[in-house]
Formats: C-alpha cells, structure tokens, sequence
C-alpha cells in the first residue's frame, strides 16, 4: 500500500498515513487530486480505479470515505478487506464509530492503525489482538499520566470518557 | 502564562468556524500561542501543543515549526509524549529533511527500551519512513528484535524488516537467518519459502475454526494472501518450486468458499499466482474458469476485476479465454464505465477470423449506444479489425459505413485518408461505394470525416454513380445536377469545416472531366475565386486556370489533365512548420515529346517510359528543419496514357 486517505464527504481530510517518501507539496497535490476524481464517482460504479499508474480501492461507511492507493501486483480484493477491518477496529474500540469520533480523537485513529498495518502492510490478523495492545497503551498512558499528576498535587476527575486521550 | 486549551476545545472552537477566513484567523492565533509556548521549553504542555499542531497540519495549514519538538517528545521519558512525538515525526517529517536523522539515536534507544510498546513506536516509525540512512544504522538492532521471544515485537519486527530491505537491499543476507526460524512458528503474521509455506497454507484451510483470525468462516484470509503472493514471486520463473505448488493451488481453488468478498479476495490472488508461475496447462484454465465464473457475479467490483485480469493473459491463453466470449461481450451492457472499457478491450483482443462478424455486429451496437469518451476508441479498433478479419470487401465497407454515420465525428483524422486508400483498392465495390456514401450524404452532412471520404469517392466515381452501374444493390437514379446539388450544398453549408470544403471543391473540379455540364461547374469555381477562405481560394483559382489554359484537352475522350493530390497529414505531437513540397520532373532531351500533361501549375513532360517525379518536402517540426526526398514513378499507367 503507498497510502491510505480518510475523507469526508465535503472533501474535508480526516486522516492521512503514507508510506512513501513524498514532499508536503506532493501530498497536498495528490490529496487534492484523489479526492476530486473519488467523489465524483457514482454511487453504483466499483470500488476500484485507475489513476496516475496506480490502482486506487475506495469504500464509503457512512460520511467517511476510505481510500487506498495500491501497486499493480496488489490484489484490490483483499484492500477491500483490509479497509473493512480497520473500520471495524475503530468501531470496536469507539463502539459504534461516527466521524465525530475520529474527529475529535484522530491521534487514537492512527494509534489503532498503526496497530493494524506497519510499512502498509497487515501486521496481526487478530482482531482481538490488535484491540489488546491498544488497550494496554492506553492504560500505561493513563498510569503514567496519573501518576504525574498525583507527583505534581493536581490529580484531575476522572474524564466522562476512560479512554481519554492526551489531557483531560 | 496561561495553561495552553486543550486539544478538544481546539477542534471544537475550529469547528465554529463558518467562514474560511474566520478559521485562518483562529488557526493563526493559536499557532502564535504554540510558538511561544515552545519559546518556553515547557515540557508539561509540549505533548498537547505538538497535538494540536498536527490537527492543524490536517487542515492543510503549515507545522513545520513543530518538527523538532516532536524530536524533544520521542526523546522524553514519558509514554504519552512519545506515542505524540512519533506520530508527529511520521506525519512531519520525512526523509528530505535532514533533522529526521536526529531521529535515528532516539529510536534506537527505544528499539532497547524495556516496554514492548515503546520498541513497538519506534519499530513502526521506522518502517514506515525509515530513510536507508536510518536503515543501515538500526538494521542490527532490527534483526535482534526478529529473533526476541516476543511475538508482538516479532511481527513488528519483520514488516519493518521488509521495509529495511527494500530501502537496503544489501541487507538482505543479514535477516535471511532470522526469517527462516520465523517460518516453523505458529503465530500468524511471518512469511517464506515453498515447501514450508504450502504446508502452513494446507493447515490453514483445513485445520479447525480460530475465531480471532477468521473473517466470515474463512481463516485468516490475510495470511493466505500473503502467503499466496509470496509463492507467486518464488515460483515465477522457478518450474521445481512451481510443480511444488500446483497441488496446493489447485486446492485452494476448488475448496474456497465464494460467497463473500473474502474468499473471491483469495480466489483471486490464488489466479494471479497461477497465471503468473510456470503453472500446467490444466491448472490455467482452471484459473480462467474462476475468472469467468467471476464475470458472472452479481458483484461489480469482482467483474471489475475479473476483466482486468483476463485482459492480461488473452496473449497467452487466448483459446480458453474465447470460451468466455458471450459474457465478455455481456459486459459491454454494463453500467460502470471501467468495466465496460475493459470489456471493450477484451472483445477487440478476442476478434479473430471465425467470430468476426458477431462480434462485429456486438460492437458496432456498442458503437451507436455507448458514450462519447469510448467512440473514438472504438471507433478505431472496428477499423483495424475489420481490416485485419474482414470477410468479404462488401461486408468491410458496409462496416466502415455504418461507423462513419454513426460515431462519424470521433473517427480519427487519419481514417479518412486510410479509408479512401481502401476504397480505391477495391476496385470492383466503387459502384456500390459511392452509391451508398451518396445516400448517407443525402441523410446527414454533420459528421465531417464521413462528408469527406463521400465528397472524395463522388469526385473520383460520380460517372458511376449517374450512370447506375451498381451491381451490389438497387441502382439508384440520380443525375449530375442533383450530384452538383448536393456537393455545392456541402461547399455552402455552416456544417462543413474548411477541410470538407476543399475536399467538396475539389470534388466538383473532377467531376468537370466526368460530367457533361462543364459549364456550372466552371461558374462554381470561380466564383469561389474570390472566397475569404484562403485554401479554398487558391483552389478556386487554380482551378480556374486549368479551364482557361487547358480546355483544348477536354476534348480528348481521355481526360489529360492529372490532378494529382497530395496529402500531408502531421501525426506527430509536435507542429510543423514551414511545409514545402517540391515537385520536379527530369528533363527531357527529345524535342518533341509524345504527349504533355499539365499538371496544376507546371508542365509535366512524358517520354516513352511513363511520367517520374521526384519530390522534395521540407519543413521544420521541433524548431530543426527536416528535409526529405523521393523519387514517385509508379503513377497509374491511365493517369498519362
């Protein structure tokens, strides 16, 4: 996989991960680009088009639009699978995800990602696995968190949301 | 200094945003808050202002001042800040900037921490934008990790292996040890070598149920994929390790389950890697059953890729692909325009000899409903066909016809010289042919390359066509003034671009030597003696001079005066310019030679051997002149006899 693009459906970037070397100008022009040409498709055409010299597989749940730019070895049939499965990871660990959580929680979105896939490719085909790991970091993030706190006299209230990210 | 907003109230605040310019202004304002709050060195607030640098970077509004504070949180002791610092890191730098190398020692550090989702940060960081300087340094520590007990980190360890390689393909031999222990594990997530490989697949689709792993009673699909495509790439130019996988193949084939997406996603991987090893003959027409089978699925994206496939082994596979002809051309009717040009594809590569006329008469239907961006493809790959399969010269011009009234205006240009060439050399279809090009003439004269190639056949066989000699089909009655009729309606009509008009004016000048009523055809031509158009004026002109000086010739039952046209066409991508034609004919030492011919402005002189030019062009195409000569001798003995 050379990247894979999250957008909604006003063309608005909610997640961006790349595994090519690219400059920030190239990035902007292909986001732009990509995500012009992906929604003007119809709603009955396949998921899968030819663009630039390489293969694009796109998914649309809900608002969000799941977008992935694949080499012309790759087998378009099982990014399809590889989208569905990080949507359901995000929905697992959000519980019945919407776009306002990857919004407001991006960085968890690409924490869970970063689970899933490494240099592009799926790197632990459990899904309970995958959610393990991130369950754990959390909680070492939290421990370490409250623990600082407590040192520093400012213990915080316990956030509405336990998997509560950064600051509270 | 008050304490930095939070990262949430800073979406939230953004999102009240209504006006682009009411969202640059908060961006502003905050991004100044941040600055200052780095200015500060403060640690406490670094991790949520890097945060929500990188949200800001997500709208598109610049962060690189934040790139070495990412550094300062990988390098920070704390978890939260490194989980931030290489987010940030991964998302802001990459390896053209030069303090990305600052990087390497943090992750190297981290590669040894003692929590395993620290060396986990750093072993995705590092796969994912690991420059090969990066990679040469922290290789070792990569292949330790690669041999740890821990299976978590393993995994890691070795997708980021691959992308080491891939960015230091020198390095290979150093993980080449590790990666075989890898295999014997019974973790899913590592990969290699044929023997083992085919074993761990058969385990996997038939040992039991493994919840975690399965994706709608498929095991792990992703490891079969993987493992599929790695036996792909071992076995594609290996016959041992191809023949070791054959019996595997052929089992995953027929065992899969293809009701969901899934289990197609394995069945065509399973196809690629048949099509591409040195597979047995039986087990690629398997493979292409499967892709047929495919066609037929309610599924788009399956067709989709399905066509695309077949598309790539027709060379090679071409008779069992033939047997899928009527689904393949099913597909033309379909709704997405990818499959559809696919299918398209696919059918023009299928036509051959036997089938040429139902496919024909498919993709000529195809022609007439299909959508503007495929008619000139199309178009031309009937042309072609037809050309290379036609059965009968009737059947090859009654096809041409019909693309030319139909999809007329996206012919290529140079079909029409193409055309007329192939009129010409059926000499015995001219009757019928511009009997047929005057009818649709009197139907329709929009479509321009159509209006051309009829122009230029009624120039060349308007005596035919008054003199009802077609023998194909029902003459019909038509005198000459109708002809004139229809061809100065061309020169007069608002449809016909200037290129038509010559070909219509120069049409009429011919028929000066076919038809009796020289003296309209005279009055039409001068007239346009005086037409703005330039082209058509210097015809016009020509012309002109031809009835003025050369009349006496008319006389000969043998027409004597050659017009000679000449076509340029450029079809390179580049103009040209500066076009020059020479035309020179050699000198002749005998007083009194047997005939003379003129031709447009200069006399030609014939000897006993027949008329010889030779002919000259120059022009400039790319800003350097090109220049080339040749000598033409092989002019029709009746044009100067």
């Amino acid at each position: 996989m050379q990247f894979m693009l999250l957008f909604s459906r006003q063309g608005k970037l909610r997640l961006q991960k790349w595994y090519v070397p690219l400059s920030d100008k190239e990035k902007k022009k292909i986001t732009r680009e990509l995500v012009q040409t992906v929604l003007a498709r119809k709603p009955k055409m396949c998921s899968f088009l030819e663009w630039r010299d390489l293969k694009v597989v796109y998914k649309r749940y809900a608002s969000l639009y799941f977008c992935c730019a694949i080499e012309h070895q790759d087998n378009e049939l099982i990014t399809l699978e590889i989208i569905h499965r990080y949507v359901e990871l995000l929905d697992k660990y959000f519980g019945s995800v919407c776009e306002l959580d990857i919004i407001f929680n991006f960085e968890k979105a690409y924490f869970i990602l970063d689970e899933f896939l490494l240099g592009g490719e799926p790197q632990e085909t459990s899904k309970k696995t995958v959610l393990k790991a991130i369950e754990q970091a959390d909680l070492l993030q939290e421990n370490v968190d409250f623990q600082m706190r407590l040192f520093a006299g400012t213990v915080c209230e316990s956030p509405n949301n336990p998997r509560c990210s950064v600051e509270h | 200094m008050p304490a930095p907003i939070r990262l949430r109230e800073l979406i939230r605040t953004i999102r009240t945003a209504r006006t682009q310019a009411e969202e640059r202004e908060m961006i502003q304002k905050e991004c100044a808050a941040i600055r200052s709050s780095f200015r500060e060195e403060d640690n406490t607030y670094r991790c949520r202002n890097v945060a929500k640098l990188l949200y800001m970077h997500m709208l598109g509004y610049p962060a690189h001042f934040g790139q070495l504070e990412c550094l300062k949180l990988i390098a920070s002791q704390k978890f939260t800040d490194k989980r931030i610092g290489y987010l940030g890191a991964m998302l802001l730098l990459d390896e053209r900037q030069d303090v990305h190398l600052l990087m390497t020692n943090c992750i190297k550090n981290d590669l040894n921490h003692s929590t395993q989702y620290v060396q986990g940060l750093a072993l995705c960081t590092l796969g994912c934008m690991g420059s090969s300087e990066m990679c040469r340094d922290l290789a070792g520590e990569v292949e330790k990790l690669l041999k740890t007990s821990n299976s978590y980190l393993r995994k890691k360890a070795a997708l980021c292996a691959v992308h080491v390689i891939r960015k230091v393909p020198e390095l290979m031999e150093m993980f080449l040890p590790a990666t075989k222990n890898l295999l014997s594990e019974k973790n899913h997530g590592e990969c290699e070598l044929v023997p083992q490989l085919v074993r761990i697949l058969k385990n996997l689709i038939m040992s039991g149920y493994s919840p975690e792993h399965d994706v709608s009673g498929i095991s792990d699909p992703f490891l079969q994929v993987r493992i599929l495509r790695l036996l792909r790439i071992l076995g594609k130019s290996d016959d041992d390790s191809s023949e070791a996988m054959n019996d595997i193949l052929a089992q995953v084939a027929t065992n899969t389950e293809t009701s969901k997406n899934v289990g197609n996603a394995i069945l065509y991987e399973t196809v690629l890697t048949i099509m591409d090893i040195k597979s047995e003959s039986g087990l690629r027409v398997l493979a292409i059953n499967i892709l047929g089978r495919f066609l037929l699925n309610n599924d788009k994206n399956i067709r989709y890729v399905a066509l695309t496939s077949l598309l790539k082994t027709v060379q090679t596979d071409h008779n069992a692909v033939q047997r899928h002809r009527s689904t393949i051309v099913d597909c033309l009717k379909d709704l997405d325009v990818s499959i559809k040009r696919r299918a398209m594809e696919l059918s023009f590569a299928l036509v051959n000899g036997n089938n040429i006329r139902g496919m024909m008469k498919e993709l000529l239907y195809f022609l007439d409903s299909c959508d503007p961006e495929f008619k000139a493809d199309c178009a031309s790959g009937v042309f072609l066909a037809a050309e290379k399969y036609a059965p009968s010269k009737r059947w090859h011009i009654d096809t041409i016809m019909r693309v030319l009234t139909t999809a007329g205006s996206y012919v290529r240009d140079d079909s029409v010289p193409n055309l007329i060439q192939l009129i010409t050399n059926s000499v015995e279809m001219h009757a019928y042919t511009v009997q047929r090009l005057y009818k649709a003439l009197l139907d329709d004269i929009s479509q321009q390359p159509l209006v051309q190639v009829a122009s230029w056949c009624i120039g060349e066989y308007g005596d035919l066509l008054v003199s009802g000699q077609c023998e194909e089909e029902e003459p019909i009655q038509v005198t000459e003034d109708e002809v004139l009729d229809v061809l100065e309606g061309l020169l007069v009509s608002n449809l016909s671009a200037a290129v038509t008009r010559g070909y219509s004016l120069t049409a009429i000048m011919k028929l000066s030597t076919r038809f009796s009523g020289v003296n309209r055809i005279k009055k039409v031509v001068s007239i346009y003696g005086s037409s703005i158009d330039v082209e058509l004026q210097q015809r016009a002109v020509e012309y002109n001079a031809l009835f003025k000086k050369y009349d006496h010739m008319r006389a000969n039952p043998n027409p004597n005066v050659a017009v000679i046209t000449i076509h340029a066409s450029n079809s390179t991508e580049a103009d040209m310019t500066d076009f020059v034609f020479q035309a020179a004919v050699p000198k002749v030492s005998r007083p009194n030679p047997a005939q003379i011919i003129k031709c447009l402005c200069f006399e030609v002189l014939i000897h006993g051997f027949g008329l010889r030019m030779r002919i000259k062009l120059t022009y400039t195409l790319k800003g350097s002149p090109v220049q080339d000569l040749a000598e033409v001798n092989n002019f029709p003995p009746q044009s100067w006899q």
